[in-house]
């Protein structure tokens, strides 16, 4: 089974891509934004557990609706360079008040765990072959900040303002 | 100055730490060549054509003489005994090794110093006027609101990732020392109808290879709510901005593609949903840094009369590298870092120790750096003026040459850049030579000369008076001669090309034919750059492509 980072610790992946085999048989399933779009009836009363997967050029408001009845938003990732996940995840927890799981899927690296995760992200899904205990200390970078944002799973303090 | 209280330095301490981390995870070949790229750039880290090069957040251009003796030990541990000050008002060392440049950092930390987004896709220095709080002219000092933006764009969680490079410049004055609307957002301090202090917001201007001047989306921003609408410009940037060619990328293209009013009213809607959520600056945050910059405690002086009587070397020094203090009995003096026989902006171990010990003795202890690559004593008491040109000028630091042609900007060229496509710094020096009467100078007046040696602009030739742009032609140093560009007030402009481009050993020769069509056309105590606007490029053309034994 998979493993990933869930609230800091390695955990098995509960959840299946909507594009792996055993999806079909799957009660927790997460699809790419497109395909829940055109099929979003069938999704929503299928009675599984649903995730959505959120390339980075795709815009959140497709979703923004139906979040109630998603568990689990996974934001794409395809280098280190790409930013824009980190957005949708600043809207998701902080204007959609979006409380479930916020997944940073992809070509993700350790040194973006810190900014993930106090952009609301609680579960990191590795590149396959990662050794995931590295990625753990990223949590601790800092200690400090000096923005408001939607920080899960790092501990900082802040001035008071 | 602003002081670090305990976050500001647990966070640059912290930085320091996850960088060394990351520095030893790539040489133990843990951390691969571009990712580690995509991190040694967001601290700064270049690799260069012969040695990495690393460069050093100066915010908004002030220094501590404690700060600037720790760049010059820098420089001496760490480097070849020489730093580059640069147009953002940073410095630069070009020698250093990558495996000690978490050392440098750590040296840097210990007097509130860091490299922390001097480079990479992110907010980068926040830059400001060199004159603020100590010219007459301005509404307020914009060097607090500099330090609570840069506070806020530190380690911002959201925007490390941009789609390109972001930078930020305030001015509290009419006159626009900042260059505030080549950035990609300036901010001018302005006053409301209800006469309260806000930030008028200017989006879009840039350098480099498309350069642009910013357009204003907002006329009023409260000093409360700027965060927020930064915040707002950023968000729609990061989202829309484009990923997929890097020369597309800066928000200049975002804001003409989509148009400034789409724009405008792109970050407006983000700013009325974000500004519940989005900082604010609080009455006690704002009176908290503000205090830090509370003016220094002036003696009661009169001013004086400080040229007449004294030898007339000194005499064009001061009319030309000092000027008027806010505060009576005081004066600003220009380091001039700008002689024949240094590359722009270049400054050696001691000299820094010099500059410091001048400031210790008389001015408050402080140093500035300014967008033009000088340096300044802000605040020396007129009565010590004098004192203050024989310590210069025996240190090589008193060339009367600001705001003249030789006080160019110039960027490291392809003596030390891996990016440029033609030396800068062999250019300057030909220039210099050429204009190295100083009366002629003189007679010349203000001219800016702006030069780089490639088209990403470093040098902002784009906005000088006289740009020089190094091109690559058939893999020869060639150069495109600009006309017409301006950074100041309320007209910047930017320049327009003279024609092709002519060869490196020629260069200063053009200029000298431009120079010529100036003085033979202008008015009486007309500038350059209001001659060009007057007659047009077409004079100028004619000149510089006439034949060359006929101008010889």
């Amino acid at each position: 089974m998979r493993k990933l980072i869930k609230q800091r610790e390695i955990v098995d992946d509960t959840w299946t891509y909507a594009d792996e085999e055993a999806a079909a048989t799957a009660n927790a399933v997460i699809v790419p934004l497109a395909q829940f779009v055109a099929e979003r009836d069938q999704w929503l009363s299928s009675g599984k557990k649903l995730g959505v997967r959120v390339a980075p050029a795709e815009i959140l408001d497709a979703i923004v609706a139906d979040l109630p009845r998603i568990a689990l938003v996974a934001c794409e990732f395809g280098g280190i360079g790409e930013g824009r996940g980190y957005t949708h995840a600043q809207l998701l927890r902080r204007r959609h008040n979006f409380q479930g799981e916020i997944r940073a899927v992809g070509n993700i690296k350790r040194d973006q765990v810190f900014y993930m995760a106090r952009c609301g992200f609680d579960t990191f899904d590795f590149p396959a072959g990662t050794d995931l205990s590295v990625p753990l200390s990223a949590f601790n970078d800092f200690n400090v900040a000096y923005q408001p944002s939607s920080d899960r799973g790092v501990e900082l303090k802040k001035r008071a303002v | 100055m602003y002081i670090y209280d305990q976050i500001d330095q647990a966070v640059v301490d912290q930085r320091v730490a996850q960088y060394r981390d990351q520095t030893q995870r790539f040489l133990a070949g843990q951390l691969s060549e571009d990712d580690f790229r995509a991190l040694r750039l967001r601290n700064g880290l270049y690799i260069q054509k012969h040695a990495p090069m690393l460069r050093v957040s100066i915010p908004y251009g002030l220094l501590s003489t404690k700060q600037l003796r720790m760049l010059a030990h820098i420089a001496r541990k760490y480097d070849k005994d020489y730093g580059h000050f640069t147009t953002r008002q940073n410095i630069q060392y070009n020698w250093p090794k990558l495996e000690e440049v978490p050392d440098i950092l750590a040296d840097l930390a210990t007097v509130e110093m860091h490299a922390i987004q001097t480079s990479g896709n992110c907010i980068r220095n926040v830059t400001a006027d060199h004159l603020a709080g100590v010219n007459k002219e301005e509404l307020d000092d914009p060097r607090p609101w500099c330090e609570m933006v840069r506070q806020w764009a530190t380690l911002h969680p959201e925007f490390s990732y941009l789609p390109r490079k972001f930078k930020i410049a305030i001015t509290g004055s009419p006159q626009d020392r900042a260059a505030s609307k080549v950035h990609d957002i300036g901010l001018h301090i302005v006053k409301n109808e209800k006469g309260e202090l806000g930030f008028e917001v200017l989006v879009g201007g840039g350098l480099g290879r498309a350069p642009m001047i910013g357009s204003v989306i907002r006329d009023y921003v409260s000093p409360s709510e700027l965060l927020a609408y930064l915040e707002a410009v950023l968000r729609v940037y990061n989202l829309v901005g484009r990923r997929d060619n890097i020369h597309k990328a800066r928000v200049k293209f975002v804001v003409r593609s989509m148009g400034v009013e789409k724009f405008r009213e792109a970050v407006e809607a983000e700013y009325a949903l974000c500004r519940d959520i989005a900082p604010t600056l609080t009455e006690a945050e704002i009176a908290r840094v503000k205090a830090y910059f509370n003016p220094h405690s002036y003696e009661k002086l009169m001013d004086t009369d400080v040229a007449s009587g004294k030898e007339s070397e000194f005499r064009t020094w001061y009319h030309r590298n000092t000027v008027a203090h806010k505060v009576s009995g005081y004066r600003v003096v220009f380091v001039s870092l700008k002689s024949p026989t240094r590359p722009p902006g270049d400054i050696t171990t001691d000299e820094m120790n010099h500059v410091a010990d001048l400031a210790d003795k008389y001015s408050f202890s402080e140093v500035r750096s300014t967008h033009d690559q000088n340096l300044i004593l802000a605040e020396v008491k007129q009565t010590d003026v004098y004192a203050v040109w024989q310590a210069l000028k025996g240190l090589d630091l008193a060339h009367p040459n600001i705001g003249t042609l030789t006080d160019m900007i110039c960027c490291p060229g392809l003596d030390f850049c891996s990016l440029a496509n033609a030396g800068s710094i062999g250019v300057a020096k030909s220039i210099n030579e050429r204009f190295d009467n100083l009366d002629y100078l003189y007679d010349l007046g203000e001219i800016q000369l702006k030069m780089s040696g490639c088209m990403n602009g470093c040098g902002h030739h784009s906005v000088g008076h006289i740009g020089i742009l190094g091109v690559d032609k058939g893999g020869a140093e060639w150069y495109q001669i600009t006309l017409g560009g301006s950074t100041g007030g309320h007209d910047a402009s930017l320049g327009d090309v003279i024609g092709p481009s002519v060869a490196q050993v020629d260069v200063s020769e053009t200029i000298d034919r431009i120079i010529t069509v100036y003085v033979d056309q202008r008015a009486e105590g007309e500038r350059f750059l209001d001659t060009y606007r007057r007659i047009g490029i077409k004079p100028f053309k004619a000149r510089v492509y006439a034949q060359t034994n006929q101008a010889a």
